[in-house]
């Protein structure tokens, strides 16, 4: 892994950890290496403690009892991850990030259990759809990765006027080569309209290293570690 | 539902030189039950060579250990939840992985890896469809939620399973060697606490009542449902995380997991191996249910406890981090001195039972029970697959092919198997191989962890001895194809009712194979699990001892298996020289010996023949065949390795073909002038391994294969879109199939099999 050189090293992510999340530690180390500092928020904080991003990691928060995000929603930890968006800040969730985020409405739609009624975790193939988001620097629209999937409730459906808008405002950040699991449009992943809260159920994280098999995620994890990097210049222009 | 006879009930009225009472008399049940105690196997479990200098701990823990270098020691352990899953498909294998997973971190050690053998009945028959699919989704349910990756398994379907699947699993953790916990009790006024999920009725008696007999007509399965367990992966996944900063803090001086007869055998385990005593105080114990006797709560095996020996002056720390953790931990008993077992009803209050602790284990009987050969044996023996002219029908080699042709993927892709960022290789492979990273900071040490589990219970029915020596030269093989030397071993010996005497001598056979092939190995046996009374209206499974052989990669620094094979690519079969890599051909012209179709996956599957001697193992060669694959793969001599093993070279060649996405033309040895065409292509000689190799590299691998004394033999190349198979010296195809038929056939099989209408499937 090349740590690009525009990145600088003072970037902090926050990582967030619900009971029962599993790819906390993943995340952080994958995103250490990239070279950023990294820090770890329980879901009891009520604070981000200043960070430049945020990543809600995969697994099964609350043991995806009730509903996958339904409980971790109402965690202390995600009133400030809202106000961090509202902000304009960068937030990404991934995989049950993206179901809590969706749950907790920065993100629209939802997310089902796949078509085919199992757990898929294998590797799939994306197209970049658009790239006017946090993961979109240094991307661009239908370059291929090859990222893998791992989820039971990735089929991602929305309704038509919600839909509609996707595509419109550019919202549609990723869709799967061969759909896996029935998601409309094959929509892999999603931003919201300012494009700075980004959902999307293939595992980045799982994709740094040629050795495991595929290093594209470095891609879009460098591209957060931008986006986080402008974020911290333009606070600073703002306190001067 | 106790299970004891009158003898062992005799033996217990010894031991307290008192009549027991209700409670005293069902925690020796659990505790002298087959599953707990061993009764049958352990004193032929005692021939299995344990000791190698890597070794930290052996077996009779709740996990082997050993020390792989650089700090850092690995537990492993197996078990079976064979009778739960049959009952209860999806709940029996969920809680077989919650139960590995916690024998894995009482050691101290994070679990990193789990890996599932499992075995079913015939997939067109509804009810084994339906065990399938929920054992399949029990494991998928629970081990991905817990957070441990799933990342190596077997998946094989055969009538002998029908009524009684095997649902084996395997777990790996990881530890800096300096904190190797022990689960014992030593410190005479520790407090033990208990952890996790509160105690309600399930699970009762389930070691007695489940895993210690058949199953037959007159029993109604659905009976047998309460004593299957309930698990909670979420609760469990709070459970690791809180056991491991207290371990990690140094809080605790012994902890054990609540697996197998309850709180009876960790109370009794940890007392009895610290040399000391303790108290239980039933009240203290949270509860599920109203109204539960104290037999029910000591014996319970409800699913997500933990039992922690905690000196008193730590007690309000470890229930502090418990409740950060949300993890429920009360206080429900100390140690004591006198080596008494006593159940209490309040802190000081009623005895309710009272029995030296070690008797529950150190005294439980131990049999030695009959055994015979087959009467047949002989008889069996001396029958060629190949040559019942009653079953022969013209030749179907191709047809034979593509039956035989499974992709599992069906299989793993529901299991989690990234997690953790460790895996190289993944499940589908000859055997799995994960990164081995510094458990201290997570620092990749650049050496590779490996993994296969391996099991046929064709060979084993063929000749368990043999069979079973072979099940591990095979799992070392598949070390080797990933460029690992094996390092030590757990074995799973899944067997029909030790009271039939030839159950018992298939039992002793199989170790005294499993005895030799580690010996010739240089491996260790660091722990097992015997799951016996495998049997159904008196029909004993075929025996199936499965293996878990752990190595180690030394050097990783790429990907040792091509996913690609480009067109050019030589394939060599590599091996023991002798016949069954086609040295002296011609020689061999019986209808048996080395290179026989006895035992093999065509013979029973495509024949309907489970009859017929063994091929020859050759040990030693087959030991110098790993050795020299291991290194091959690992100085990238070979772009890509695959063991022969069921379904013969054909099978082989097959499957390098769909994974590599190339055609082939091969020419394979003919194993015996005149022999049947079958033999070529589906015999299953051991110690075999296929290669596939750059051009420009196959002189040098036969001269190395030479100088290290293996036999090597150019077959043919990899390209084209079609998989083509003959014979040497022979100028006719056998087989000759398009490639993406072949793919078509091979990515098919297992969900075409899950697709079917399943109608009538019992519930």
């Amino acid at each position: 892994m090349s740590v690009p050189m525009s990145v600088p090293m003072s970037v902090t992510v926050g990582v967030v950890q619900f009971p029962g999340t599993n790819c906390d530690l993943d995340t952080f180390d994958a995103l250490s290496e990239l070279g950023a500092r990294t820090a770890l928020l329980r879901s009891d904080e009520t604070s981000l403690g200043g960070v430049d991003a945020v990543v809600i990691p995969g697994g099964f928060a609350h043991g995806d009892y009730l509903r996958t995000g339904a409980i971790a929603r109402f965690s202390p930890i995600m009133d400030a991850v809202a106000s961090f968006a509202g902000a304009g800040g960068p937030v990404v969730g991934i995989c049950n990030g993206f179901q809590v985020l969706t749950e907790a409405g920065l993100l629209p739609g939802a997310l089902r259990p796949n078509a085919g009624l199992s757990f898929l975790c294998q590797p799939q193939q994306l197209i970049m759809v658009s790239v006017n988001h946090v993961l979109g620097h240094g991307l661009s629209p239908s370059d291929e990765l090859s990222i893998p999937i791992n989820h039971f409730e990735g089929n991602y459906v929305c309704d038509g006027a919600t839909l509609r808008r996707l595509r419109e405002n550019g919202q549609v950040v990723m869709r799967y080569v061969g759909n896996p699991n029935g998601s409309v449009d094959d929509i892999a992943g999603i931003c919201n309209e300012t494009g700075n809260v980004v959902g999307l159920m293939p595992h980045p994280e799982r994709a740094t290293s040629e050795l495991l098999g595929t290093a594209d995620g470095c891609k879009l994890l460098n591209a957060l570690l931008s986006a986080a990097a402008s974020t911290r210049r333009a606070a600073g222009h703002r306190a001067a | 539902m106790l299970g004891l006879t009158d003898a062992e009930y005799g033996r217990i009225c010894e031991l307290l030189e008192r009549e027991p009472n209700h409670l005293e008399l069902a925690m020796y049940a659990v505790m002298w039950s087959e599953h707990c105690s061993y009764k049958s196997s352990r004193r032929h479990l005692a021939r299995l060579p344990t000791e190698a200098p890597c070794v930290l701990v052996g077996p009779g823990e709740n996990a082997g250990v050993v020390d792989v270098g650089d700090g850092i020691a690995v537990a492993v352990r197996i078990e079976s939840h064979n009778h739960p899953s049959a009952i209860e498909p999806y709940q029996g294998a969920a809680t077989g992985v919650g139960g590995i997973l916690r024998d894995i971190f009482t050691m101290g050690a994070r679990p990193i890896a789990l890996a599932d053998p499992l075995r079913v009945g015939p997939l067109d028959e509804p009810r084994s469809n339906w065990i399938a699919e929920g054992i399949v989704s029990g494991i998928s349910g629970y081990g991905n939620s817990v957070g441990v990756p799933t990342v190596a398994g077997e998946f094989v379907s055969c009538e002998t399973y029908r009524d009684n699947p095997l649902v084996n699993v395997a777990a790996l953790g990881i530890m800096p060697t300096e904190r190797l916990v022990l689960g014992r009790a030593t410190e005479v006024g520790s407090a033990a606490v208990l952890m996790g999920a509160s105690t309600g009725r399930d699970g009762i008696g389930g070691v007695s009542v489940l895993a210690s007999a058949g199953f037959d007509e007159a029993d109604d399965d659905s009976t047998k449902r309460p004593s299957v367990q309930v698990g909670d992966p979420f609760e469990e996944k709070r459970l690791i995380e809180a056991c491991l900063e207290l371990l990690e803090a140094g809080l605790v001086s012994g902890i054990q997991d609540l697996g197998g007869a309850g709180l009876t055998c960790a109370a009794s385990e940890t007392a009895s191996r610290g040399g000391t005593g303790m108290e239980v105080d039933v009240s203290a114990v949270p509860l599920r249910q109203h109204g539960m006797e104290p037999f029910e709560i000591m014996t319970s095996e409800s699913q997500e406890r933990m039992l922690a020996i905690v000196s008193s002056a730590h007690v309000e720390q470890v229930l502090e981090i418990c409740s950060r953790w949300e993890v429920s931990a009360t206080v429900v008993g100390r140690v004591t001195g006198d080596g008494m077992l006593r159940v209490r009803e309040g802190v000081d209050g009623a005895v309710l039972a009272e029995v030296p602790a070690s008797t529950l284990h150190d005294d439980a009987p131990s049999y030695d029970r009959p055994m015979r050969p087959p009467a047949d044996l002989a008889l069996r023996r001396s029958v060629d697959p190949a040559a019942d002219p009653a079953a022969a029908g013209p030749s179907d080699c191709a047809g034979d092919l593509l039956a035989m042709l499974a992709d599992p993927s069906w299989v793993y892709r529901q299991y989690d198997h990234q997690l953790f960022l460790n895996t190289v290789v993944g499940p589908g492979r000859d055997a799995t191989l994960l990164r081995l990273r510094d458990p201290r900071n997570g620092a990749p040490t650049g050496r590779g962890l490996a993994v296969s589990v391996d099991g046929n219970h064709r060979w084993c029915d063929a000749d368990p001895r043999w069979g079973t020596a072979m099940v591990v030269i095979e799992a070392a093989l598949n070390l080797a194809c990933v460029g690992a030397d094996p390092l030590a071993l757990v074995n799973c010996l899944n067997f029909g009712n030790p009271t039939h005497p030839e159950v018992m001598w298939q039992l002793s056979e199989a170790i005294d194979g499993m005895a030799e092939a580690c010996d010739a190995l240089g491996v260790p046996v660091v722990g097992g699990n015997v799951s016996l009374y495998n049997e159904t209206n008196g029909t004993n499974i075929s025996p199936t001892p499965v293996v878990c052989l752990l190595g180690v990669h030394p050097d990783l620094v790429r990907r040792p298996v091509a996913d690609e094979l480009p067109p050019g690519t030589e394939l060599m079969l590599l091996g023991p020289s002798g016949p069954a890599v086609g040295d002296d051909a011609g020689t061999d012209a019986s209808s048996l010996g080395p290179t026989s179709l006895g035992g093999s996956r065509w013979a029973w599957e495509r024949r309907g023949c489970r009859d017929g001697a063994l091929p020859g193992l050759d040990l030693a060669g087959s030991v110098a065949t790993a050795r020299f694959v291991a290194a091959a793969v690992r100085d990238g001599l070979v772009q890509c390795a695959h063991d022969v093993s069921d379904g013969g070279i054909a099978a082989a060649i097959a499957e390098m073909c769909c994974h590599g996405g190339a055609g082939v033309h091969a020419r394979v040895p003919s194993l015996g002038s005149p022999a049947p065409v079958e033999r070529a292509l589906f015999a299953e000689p051991p110690g075999r391994v296929l290669v596939a190799v750059e051009a420009g590299d196959v002189e040098r691998l036969a001269q190395a294969a030479s100088s290290a004394g293996l036999a090597s033999r150019p077959l043919g190349s990899f390209g084209g879109s079609r998989v083509q198979i003959g014979r040497i010296a022979e100028p006719s195809l056998d087989i000759d199939l398009a490639l993406d038929d072949t793919r078509a056939r091979w990515s098919g099989a297992l969900p075409e099999a899950f697709s079917q209408p399943v109608e009538g499937a019992a519930a």
